[in-house]
């Protein structure tokens, strides 16, 4: 008979947050999750990131919002949402009823104080485990700076937060600057809990027959195996320089690519994309993470974390 | 909904480059309905990344059946499957035709359109055996005679078939849409009408035009870029009287009226 297997702790810690393992959904990839209830039994998860918030309700961006490209997506849906109170009203009760932390996203249009109102108001509702602040959405302002792309703006929305809320904080950072680890370093000594990397890539596409851009609003967003690599190194590089947890996500579609994440530092992964393309990928990769611990006999996934060997 | 790992049965090509694909799909069977279809993923190794949707075009027994062009890399892979091998297939997704009461249906399938009708012309035929009086008609256009498909299928189910070529290889020379004014005035006289149709965008464009000018009702069936499928990434909106609908949840059949059509 073959002796019982360790089973490894797949629990970890973000902020004040305890999730039951390191996987959860990415914000925008599972709408409110009542679509994947057929495919999978969603109280597995580690926790799920809604489809962002906004104070208003948003309509969103004119179609085509999407196209394939090789390995990846573009995405530019430009935020719609039913607004933050339809949200506490309708969604919430039904995301609760899961019984797994739900990390409501949330971002502002125009005034950046819109991000300390929900914050005020979610900091009340005893369902919302953590906030996600989408400071890096590609798809809103085509000619203004985002949150996270300065330095000095990430720790000043992030001061503002703090002050609002006593919730785990994560911010969710763009890979869409010249040195990633300068806006977390910001977050960081603002207060943030956690950090999300990446959101996704500005990219385009074009169909050469009538010369027009694939999307509507011309740029979009890029997720998806393509840019798993980019991820990757900016979980590594953002890993060496600061001491709050990594939430990994780019591109992570399998086990192997979440153990991947883990490895550069990741304290816990997202999967996105993939969502799209087996409802219940999720499922397999708790499953299949567990499975790789026991088999390489290490006992906790946080000794996976930054496990990274470099001498080579 | 369901997503199961589905026994390739068939996949042929019928001419040119259309396909027709046989699959076990038990658990399905219930739930579909015509304009109602499935999601594949075509390839364990990502390329292409994302699934690809196909309306049911019918079920026979436990089996779903689709037909599809070669029109790019995901059509073209599927294309190489043989039978025995497995497909993950996620359906029956989103909304299909209602069925009305009427006299006279008019279907209009514009090149692939046609393979959400067979299924509806199967339901149609089965309630206009309990009524002689009623009638089909088909209105089949595509490109050349060679993109004409499933005109014997609908003639045998019962329908009147009508069919327009661009060129004029076939049947009436010119736009689908034109063979449907052409014979709308010999029918406008049967107060109880009801169009269905399925096709590229300008053509349905213009079938809601009409529909809507004669006061017809017309059930129109929407083609767009799908990411998930299943109603959660919001990619494949349409715009509507009531705001953005999903193609893949509310959709893919739409009442025309309700439709706001860009200017193209």
């Amino acid at each position: 008979m073959r002796s019982l297997k360790m089973q490894p702790k797949l629990s970890v810690n973000i902020g004040k947050l305890k999730l039951k393992n390191p996987v959860m959904v990415a914000s925008g990839t599972f709408g409110y999750a009542e679509e994947f209830q057929d495919f999978m039994n969603l109280k597995e998860l580690g926790a799920i990131v809604t489809k962002t918030i906004t104070l208003k309700p948003k309509i969103g961006n004119a179609p085509g919002r999407t196209c394939e490209t090789p390995q990846g997506m573009l995405n530019s849906i430009g935020l719609e949402n039913p607004g933050l109170e339809v949200f506490i009203q309708e969604k919430l009760p039904r995301l609760n009823k899961i019984g797994t932390p739900i990390i409501v996203s949330i971002s502002a249009l125009d005034d950046p104080g819109e991000f300390v109102i929900l914050s005020r108001r979610l900091d009340k509702i005893k369902g919302v485990a953590a906030i996600e602040l989408n400071i890096s959405c590609p798809n809103l302002t085509h000619n203004s700076k985002l949150i996270s792309q300065d330095p000095k703006a990430t720790y000043n929305l992030v001061k503002a937060v703090r002050r609002a809320t006593k919730k785990t904080l994560i911010a969710k950072l763009s890979p869409n600057v010249t040195d990633i680890t300068e806006i977390a370093i910001a977050a960081e000594s603002a207060g943030i809990d956690a950090v999300s990397l990446i959101n996704t890539l500005n990219a385009m596409s074009i169909d050469i027959d009538t010369r027009k851009s694939r999307i509507a609003t011309v740029t979009a967003g890029l997720s998806g195996p393509a840019i798993r690599p980019v991820a990757l190194r900016m979980v590594w590089d953002v890993y060496q320089k600061i001491k709050i947890p990594i939430i990994g996500m780019g591109g992570i579609i399998d086990v192997s690519s979440a153990l991947e994440f883990f490895i550069a530092g990741a304290t816990a992964v997202a999967v996105g994309t993939a969502n799209f393309i087996n409802p219940k990928i999720s499922h397999e990769i708790i499953m299949g993470i567990k499975k790789y611990l026991q088999k390489s006999n290490i006992n906790s996934i946080n000794k996976l974390t930054g496990s990274l060997k470099c001498n080579q | 909904m369901l997503q199961i790992r589905s026994k390739l049965l068939y996949n042929q090509r019928v001419q040119g480059g259309f396909f027709r694909l046989v699959a076990r799909a038990a658990g399905m069977i219930r739930e579909a309905a015509p304009g109602k279809f499935v999601d594949i993923r075509i390839d364990d190794g990502y390329g292409p990344l994302l699934r690809r949707p196909f309306s049911i075009h019918r079920v026979r027994e436990q089996n779903i059946e689709v037909i599809y062009e070669v029109l790019g890399k995901g059509t073209e892979v599927l294309s190489r499957k043989k039978p025995g091998e497995y497909l993950d297939i996620i359906g029956p997704l989103g909304n299909g035709y209602s069925i009305l009461d009427v006299r006279y249906s008019i279907l209009i399938a514009g090149g692939m359109g046609v393979a959400p009708l067979i299924f509806l012309t199967e339901k149609l035929a089965e309630r206009k055996t309990q009524n002689a009086k009623r009638k089909i008609i088909v209105l089949i256009g595509a490109k050349t005679k060679n993109e004409i498909l499933c005109a014997k299928e609908f003639t045998r189910l019962g329908c009147d078939v009508k069919i327009s070529t661009d060129d004029g290889s076939r049947g009436f020379k010119g736009k689908v849409t034109d063979l449907l004014k052409k014979i709308l005035p010999f029918v406008i006289c049967h107060k109880r009408l009801a169009i269905y149709a399925c096709g590229p965008r300008p053509m349905l464009k213009e079938v809601s035009r009409v529909s809507t000018t004669y006061k017809i009702p017309a059930q129109i069936s929407l083609e767009e870029h799908l990411a998930c499928g299943i109603g959660a990434c919001l990619g494949c909106v349409v715009n509507t009287k009531e705001g953005f609908k999903r193609v893949c949840k509310e959709g893919p059949v739409f009442n025309a009226e309700e439709i706001i059509w860009p200017d193209c």
